[in-house]
């Protein structure tokens, strides 16, 4: 028989859990290992590289035009404004410039995977929360960009579109009706959308005052994209930063002040009718002329011209077979923003047709950071609102 | 109504090894294992526009203990490799593996340290269907080419029965 | 504030010895401190109120085999109030035992600490004052350095697929 004094000594310990890599909510291959106390979790220790697919090494001994396939893969979700985000640097690097009728075809690409990637997160994030038709919806508009991508160079979902110097080729024929029609029917999309769950009250009770993010916590943890505009810091790089002519183009930041799961939603619904503003006016300035730079020894020459011009033919054979010589010494550290945040790609060239290194600075990968913030004192359930909010690539967080 | 008016009054004669192959691979259903980019393709075939709810398949078990199929879609990079593994073996018999995908079939275009070659290096691949990523339609004939492939199984391993198919006459 | 401008703040306040080099290229300058200053120059370039750097994009590591010192890190920062944007590198020395070292920067922006745990990871670098330096994208049990240019990219024997043997110890 225990006496008095040992039966009141309670001994109290936290559980661990283990939530992934195999996880049907952590959007890939994503593991954590919570503390908890009871149902509160105390404690986050994300574990990543379970995606590490050495996307960094594999660069270095890519040539330059080589690397637009692997950069695509990186960011699944918006593929387009990865090899976006490569040519940008890599025209940067080699000072190439780029056509205006390229420029708008970019930027229409851009947005479409802005909506893209945004889609799918709300089909996702509705899903972990517990709300499982938006994901049906979503995936449907899905299927008409898709479409799109398709009419563009082949790919559904990584078309290998763009170009060092502009885009591979021409828009075909009907392109340009099949996004007018989709432009247009969008906005009713994204009603349909918040009718399901903008002012439905279970998700605003199960997303409001969840995994707060105060605007120091952003800066100082580099949170960027959507996640920062959530807490009240209004950066867009389209805006502060233009690249690729998004200067001409006339559209709002969304910025919301909640600085919870419930703002991140805002502000993303709100994104996606800005892409569709901007897809719009891209529409009405889309003028004719070339679609790639001409700058021998840097940019194919264009798909014509190789099998009548003998000197298109040789620049076209010693881009391919040599690569480019972009010069010694030379580095730069070009981003755009992406359906994640700052997305940049830091590059060093030695004068060789290979980058010396390609850093890639991944804005998921920095944003996941704020995790462990966010959910101390959250529930489990919160957890996994949470974790859905930050919207993470695994490929983009591990490369 | 339906089937029972072209069947009334009929007796179906048929080998019990073809029921069981049939009732198998017309409710098979999938752990959605997707590790990188053919993720989305595969989720992209279970909603409507490329439905796999025609083949009895829409029933995604998050856990191994109630999937028949495991699709690993995507890129199986070396520190995931026990995990796959781990759950390859939680899964019980009849299971079945589909490598959906280039990095799966054999590392793709990731020739490097941190990428296994091939997920069959260390798992039996039922089905592989190349693409980066396949085409919906692409995963859904390879699909379709596993029921083919569950149909010639030999499912009924009685051993008394096939002790008895098996004796010399 | 223009670079130039940028680099002569750096200049008044430390002095020119602390510069070891600048790269000016597409209006991006890229400026080496000496790296026992690193952590000081960090602090001034985020306290003084006309620079201002705030957010760090990332801190990377460039391996410059076979030059000494081999190891560049990399750190990239932003202004949000003056939006202007700025590159700072270390050079890091490869040791004969064991491995470089370079402070931390995580005290000033904790973002740092996973970008500073891949680095080190990858490049075989040591962050003194990182409160968690754990091993993050590769398997625990390598002991390699990948993107080091001596590392081929198909990788070695010392980074097999983990054999069936260890999965089964759990």
């Amino acid at each position: 028989m225990r006496d008095a004094a040992t039966a009141d000594e309670r001994r109290v310990e936290t559980l661990e859990i283990n939530v992934g890599p195999h996880h049907p909510s952590t959007h890939g291959v994503f593991r954590a290992i919570l503390e908890l106390d009871g149902e509160i979790v105390l404690n986050v220790t994300p574990y990543l590289g379970y995606l590490h697919r050495g996307y960094e090494k594999t660069c270095e001994a890519k040539t330059y035009h080589n690397v637009i396939p692997l950069a695509e893969r990186c960011d699944y979700m918006g593929a387009s404004s990865n090899s976006f985000a490569f040519c940008v640097a890599a025209e940067k690097l080699m000072d190439v410039e780029v056509p205006p009728r390229a420029q708008t075809i970019r930027i229409m690409m851009a947005e479409l995977s802005r909506i893209f990637s945004h889609l799918f997160w709300l089909g996702t994030h509705a899903h972990d929360v517990g709300a499982m038709t938006p994901l049906f919806y979503c995936l449907r508009e899905r299927e008409d960009i898709m479409n799109l991508f398709e009419l563009t160079a082949g790919g559904r979902l990584m078309p290998n579109y763009i170009r060092i110097g502009g885009v591979i080729a021409d828009l075909e024929e009907g392109f340009v009706e099949r996004l007018r029609s989709f432009t247009d029917a969008f906005d009713g999309h994204v009603d349909e959308y918040e009718t399901l769950l903008t002012k439905n009250a279970i998700y605003m009770d199960r997303t409001s005052g969840i995994g707060i993010l105060t605007k120091e916590d952003a800066i100082a943890l580099g949170a960027s994209g959507p996640m920062a505009r959530a807490s009240g810091i209004a950066w867009d790089i389209r805006k502060s930063e233009p690249y690729s002519g998004y200067e001409n183009y006339d559209f709002d930041i969304a910025v919301e002040y909640g600085c919870d799961v419930y703002s991140r939603y805002l502000v993303r619904m709100k994104e996606m009718r800005e892409s569709n503003r901007i897809l719009l006016q891209a529409i009405g300035r889309l003028e004719e002329g070339p679609i790639r730079a001409t700058k021998p020894g840097f940019v194919f020459p264009p798909q014509e011209e190789i099998y009548t011009r003998s000197e298109s033919l040789i620049h076209h054979f010693m881009l391919v077979v040599e690569g480019v010589q972009p010069p010694k010494g030379g580095e730069v550290y070009q981003y755009i923003e992406s359906p994640r945040g700052e997305l940049g790609c830091y590059l060093v060239s030695d004068g060789g047709p290979k980058p010396y290194r390609l850093k890639w600075r991944a804005p998921a990968f920095v944003n996941l950071q704020t995790l462990a913030k966010m959910s101390q004192g959250a529930f489990l359930s919160d957890f996994i609102a949470i974790l859905s909010s930050v919207d993470i690539v695994l490929a983009e967080v591990d490369r | 109504m339906g089937i029972e008016r072209s069947l009334s009054n009929n007796v179906l004669v048929t080998s019990l090894e073809w029921a069981v192959n049939w009732a198998r691979k017309s409710s098979m259903w999938p752990l959605g294992f997707g590790l990188a980019c053919c993720a989305l393709e595969m989720i992209a075939t279970f909603v409507s526009r490329y439905d796999l709810s025609r083949f009895g398949m829409e029933v995604a078990r998050p856990s191994p203990r109630q999937a028949d199929l495991m699709i690993v879609a995507g890129t199986a990079s070396k520190k995931m490799l026990p995990a796959v593994l781990r759950i390859y073996e939680q899964m019980t018999e009849p299971r079945y593996v589909i490598a959906m995908g280039a990095c799966a079939c054999s590392g793709g275009i990731y020739k490097n340290y941190a990428v296994v070659q091939g997920i069959d290096r260390h798992l039996p691949v039922d089905v592989y269907i190349p693409g980066c990523p396949p085409r919906p339609e692409a995963l859904l004939d390879g699909i379709l080419q596993l029921h083919a492939k569950v149909m010639q199984e030999q499912s009924i391993r009685n051993p008394r029965i096939t002790d008895i198919l098996a004796a010399p006459k | 504030m223009n670079q130039e401008a940028i680099k002569e703040r750096l200049v008044s306040a430390f002095g020119a010895e602390v510069i070891q080099g600048a790269v000016l290229f597409a209006d991006q300058m890229a400026v080496t401190v000496v790296k026992d200053k690193i952590l000081d120059v960090c602090r001034f370039l985020k306290t003084d109120p006309d620079l201002a750097f705030d957010l760090l994009s990332f801190v990377g590591g460039v391996d410059r085999h076979p030059a000494s010192p081999r190891f560049e890190v990399v750190y990239q920062l932003y202004s949000m109030r003056h939006k202007h944007r700025f590159r700072i590198k270390a050079m890091v020395e490869e040791e004969q035992e064991g491995l470089g070292t370079i402070d931390s920067v995580v005290e000033l922006w904790p973002t740092a600490s996973w970008h500073e745990r891949e680095t080190a990871e990858m490049f075989g670098i040591e962050f003194t004052g990182h409160p968690d330096p754990r091993k993050l994208l590769l398997p625990e049990e390598w002991y390699v350095y990948p993107l080091r240019k001596d590392f081929p990219v198909e990788g070695t024997e010392d980074t097999p697929d983990l054999p069936a043997a260890q999965i089964r110890e759990g």
